[in-house]
């Protein structure tokens, strides 16, 4: 949106402009936002614009696990003390951060960076599918865990590269899918509950 | 005063993201045609929409009015096609279903038929898995009930009776051609008898009716490419879950 019309002086509305396109910020909040800036000291706007900057000078993908990092590789792939022969798939490097979170997991990851999404063009190709089997034709991986949503896109992306890795004989591991904690039979949908009734255990 | 909320029995045809953690859905209803709607929270582990919601799911749905979308409040599948989602080859052909019937319809139209077609056609796949039958069968129908109905009968350019005999199918034309008015037409492409037969027994019968042709290869590659084109050239686009068929396809078969 152009802002020209503001009665405000223009590197101000190109402030609000700029702000204006972050998710969730509204016309409203950027004015808020730039005003807060303006008046704030200067060393605090050179904070923020170095750490807008830094991320996009400073960051890579791991050439191992493709997730993104500062150093390469990064530091999950560089860790000498997690198991190397599993080797868990997630869509987005954000995923990484609730499964570390659990402190269960100690295997590695590979991030497809998407899935595969016909009616929005996504195709395999575009995902980091080939650099997967490059690494498990190398390493020596004992098992894959498909990680990606619990979904429609997400199990059809976990369905295609089962269908790759299959002929590899390497274990095909995929997240149970069952009732969340904290959840409710009563609103629990059928496939979620077929699922974990299939997928129940001993106690 | 029109009621606040409202009752429909929806599938589920589309799903964008919407905010941090709801969902705009398009939903194929059938008292009101296409819609959209906001699912308040869908992507959290644990809403009570979440798989109720799900993309190719048969729902039975309480909606609130709002100013601009309608927002769900309630959802109860009534079918989710398990068979069909366990299966790679099947969700890919319902992505193609959904994105034609996407891409064919305007919002707020109301149209039953449609309705029935969509959910009789995923049902049937998710029980026959005969994907191509199923898929050609659709396409017929939906363009028939559009009022894009190929016409098979007589040619189309000259109005001649049609021989049996190889023909034309003409995308430009609308249906099929002889071979005198077909063969300078750049855009058509040749249709041996069999398929201008099955053709024609489709757009009349019944699904039930339909599944007894059975299709060899070369048939069912004919009548894809035929579809296909006529598709294309009304849409003036091509589909983009076309590719990932095809693709998938190929892979299977090496």
């Amino acid at each position: 949106m152009n802002l020209d019309f503001l009665p405000v002086a223009k590197p101000i509305s190109k402030l609000i402009e700029e702000l204006n396109k972050l998710p969730g910020i509204g016309p409203k909040s950027a004015q808020r936002l730039a005003y807060h800036l303006l008046q704030a000291p200067a060393e605090k706007s050179r904070d923020l614009a170095e750490a807008i900057l830094g991320i996009k000078e400073n960051l890579k993908l791991c050439s191992s696990c493709l997730n993104i990092t500062d150093r390469d590789p990064c530091s999950i792939c560089n860790d000498e003390t997690r198991d190397t022969t599993k080797i868990c798939i997630v869509e987005e490097p954000i995923d990484i951060m609730p499964l570390e979170r659990t402190k269960k997991y100690r295997g590695l990851y590979h991030v497809l960076h998407g899935v595969i999404s016909p009616s929005d063009g996504i195709k395999p190709e575009d995902l980091h599918i080939r650099e997967l089997l490059n690494r498990l034709s190398s390493a020596e991986v004992t098992e894959v865990i498909l990680a990606t949503n619990p979904n429609l896109e997400g199990e059809a992306t976990s369905m295609y590269i089962q269908r790759l890795i299959a002929p590899l004989g390497i274990r095909i591991t995929r997240l149970a899918r069952g009732l969340p904690f904290g959840g409710d039979l009563e609103y629990a949908d059928d496939i979620t509950l077929s699922r974990a009734l299939e997928g129940r255990q001993e106690m | 005063m029109p009621s606040r909320v409202y009752q429909t029995e929806a599938i589920v045809i589309k799903r964008n993201k919407f905010g941090e953690a709801d969902r705009l859905l398009t939903l194929y209803t059938p008292g009101f045609g296409k819609i959209r709607a906001i699912a308040k929270g869908a992507m959290r582990p644990g809403s009570k929409l979440g798989g109720n919601v799900e993309l190719l799911t048969y729902s039975l749905l309480m909606l609130a009015r709002g100013r601009n979308l309608d927002i769900i409040t309630q959802a109860q599948t009534i079918d989710n096609f398990i068979e069909l989602k366990d299966n790679l080859e099947l969700i890919s052909c319902s992505f193609y279903i959904t994105e034609l019937i996407d891409s064919f319809t305007e919002e707020n139209v109301e149209d039953q038929a449609l309705f029935s077609l969509l959910l009789n056609t995923l049902r049937d796949l998710s029980t026959n898995k005969e994907s191509a039958r199923i898929l050609r069968y659709f396409e017929i129908h939906l363009l028939d009930h559009l009022g894009y109905r190929p016409q098979l009968g007589k040619c189309t350019g000259c109005g001649r009776q049609l021989q049996p005999e190889v023909n034309y199918f003409s995308p430009s034309h609308g249906g099929a051609v002889c071979r005198e008015c077909g063969y300078p037409d750049i855009n058509a492409r040749i249709l041996s008898v069999n398929a201008l037969k099955v053709l024609r027994y489709w757009q009349q019968c019944d699904n039930a009716t339909a599944a007894k042709v059975k299709l060899n290869h070369e048939l069912s590659k004919e009548l894809k490419s035929a579809m296909r084109e006529y598709i294309k050239y009304i849409l003036e686009k091509q589909l983009k879950s076309i590719d990932w068929l095809d693709e998938l396809n190929a892979d299977y078969r090496k």
